[in-house]
C-alpha cells in the first residue's frame, strides 16, 4: 500500500483542510439556523447569552481551515495540475493536459477547475467574515434578527462555494489525479 | 420587547455593515479580476505575482488586499454610526451575487464573447 508524496499532500488539502472546513461550515449553518429563528432570535436580544467557549474555538478553526485549504490548493496543488507537459511526455504527470487531450474530459478541467480555483476563495473570506461578526461583534449580532439573517446569507453562500469547489476537486482527482513525488510505503510491500 | 429596540438603538451596527459590504466587495473584485484575467492577456501577466501559480497568484492577492483596505476603511469610518442595515443587506447580497454568477466559467465567457 503505497502513497506518493503529492497524492499525501493532496489528501492533506482535499479530505483534511477542505473537508473539515465543508463540515465546519455545515455546523455553522445549523448553529445560525437555530439563532436567526425569531423566538430564539428575541430571547437573546432581550437575555443576551455568553458565547461558550467551545464555539469560540469552532468559530476561530473555521476560517483558519478555509484559508489553509484555499491556499494549499493554489500555491502547491495547483502549480503540480497545471504544470505545462513537454513534447511527448506521458500526460498522466500533467493533470490539467491529460483531462484537456480528450474532449470527453476537457470539461473537467474548462468548467470544474476554471470554476472551482475562483468560487472557492469566495468561501474563506465569508466564514472569516461570519466568524468575526459572531466573535467580535455579538452584542449586535445578539441584538439584531436581521443581522443574523444577513450573517446566515453569507455562511450559506460560504457553504455553496466550498461544496462547488470540494466536489470538483474531490471529482478531477478522481479523472486525473495529481501524483509524482517521493513513494511512502504505507503498509505492507512488493510482491 | 422595548428592551430590545432600546439595546439595538444604542449598539451602531457600523462595524458589522463594514465587514458584511467588505465581503461582498471583495467577492466581487475577485470574480471581476479573473472574468478580466481570462479576457486580457495583458493583465493576466500583470496578475502573474508567482509564475508556477499564474494569474490566480495575483487575482487572489489583489482581491484579497482590497477586501481587507475596504473592511479596514469601512470600519474605521462607521465605527459609531448605525446604517440602515437592510440597505446594507441588499448591497452586499447583490455583490455576493455578482461574485456567485462571475465565477462561473460560461458566465465569464458569455461576457468575453466566446
Amino acid at each position: 500500500m503505497q502513497l506518493s508524496f503529492r497524492e499525501l499532500v493532496t489528501a492533506v488539502h482535499g479530505m483534511l483542510f477542505g473537508g473539515f472546513f465543508l463540515m465546519a461550515l455545515f455546523g455553522a449553518l445549523l448553529l445560525l439556523m437555530e439563532q436567526s429563528d425569531s423566538r430564539v432570535c428575541a430571547a437573546d436580544a432581550a437575555t443576551p447569552r455568553p458565547t461558550p467557549g467551545w464555539q469560540r474555538a469552532f468559530l476561530v478553526a473555521m476560517p483558519v481551515l478555509g484559508w489553509a485549504a484555499v491556499l494549499s490548493g493554489a500555491y502547491v496543488i495547483y502549480p503540480w495540475y497545471r504544470a505545462v507537459a513537454p513534447t511527448g511526455a506521458d500526460l498522466t504527470a500533467f493533470p490539467k493536459f491529460l483531462l484537456t487531450a480528450s474532449p470527453t474530459t476537457a470539461g473537467w478541467h474548462t468548467l470544474g477547475m476554471e470554476w472551482k480555483e475562483h468560487v472557492a476563495w469566495i468561501a474563506p473570506m465569508a466564514a472569516t467574515m461570519v466568524a468575526f461578526v459572531m466573535l467580535r461583534h455579538r452584542a449586535v449580532f445578539n441584538a439584531s434578527c436581521q443581522v443574523r439573517n444577513v450573517v446566515l446569507g453569507f455562511a450559506a453562500a460560504a457553504f455553496l462555494a466550498a461544496a462547488i469547489a470540494g466536489g470538483f476537486g474531490a471529482m478531477i482527482n478522481k479523472k486525473a489525479p495529481v501524483q509524482g513525488g517521493r513513494i511512502y510505503q504505507i503498509q505492507g510491500g512488493a510482491r | 420587547m422595548m428592551q430590545t429596540q432600546v439595546q439595538s438603538q444604542a449598539l451602531p451596527n457600523g462595524p458589522v455593515a463594514a465587514a458584511v459590504v467588505a465581503c461582498g466587495m471583495g467577492a466581487a473584485t475577485l470574480a471581476v479580476l479573473a472574468v478580466a484575467a481570462d479576457g486580457s492577456p495583458a493583465l493576466a501577466r500583470a496578475l502573474t505575482f508567482a509564475k508556477p501559480v499564474g494569474p490566480l497568484s495575483g487575482v487572489t492577492t489583489v482581491a484579497i488586499l482590497f477586501w481587507l483596505a475596504v473592511w479596514v476603511a469601512l470600519a474605521a469610518r462607521w465605527r459609531w454610526r448605525t446604517l440602515a442595515f437592510g440597505r446594507v443587506a441588499a448591497a452586499a447580497f447583490t455583490l455576493l451575487g455578482v461574485a456567485l454568477l462571475l465565477t462561473f466559467p460560461p458566465i465569464g465567457d458569455l461576457l468575453l464573447g466566446r
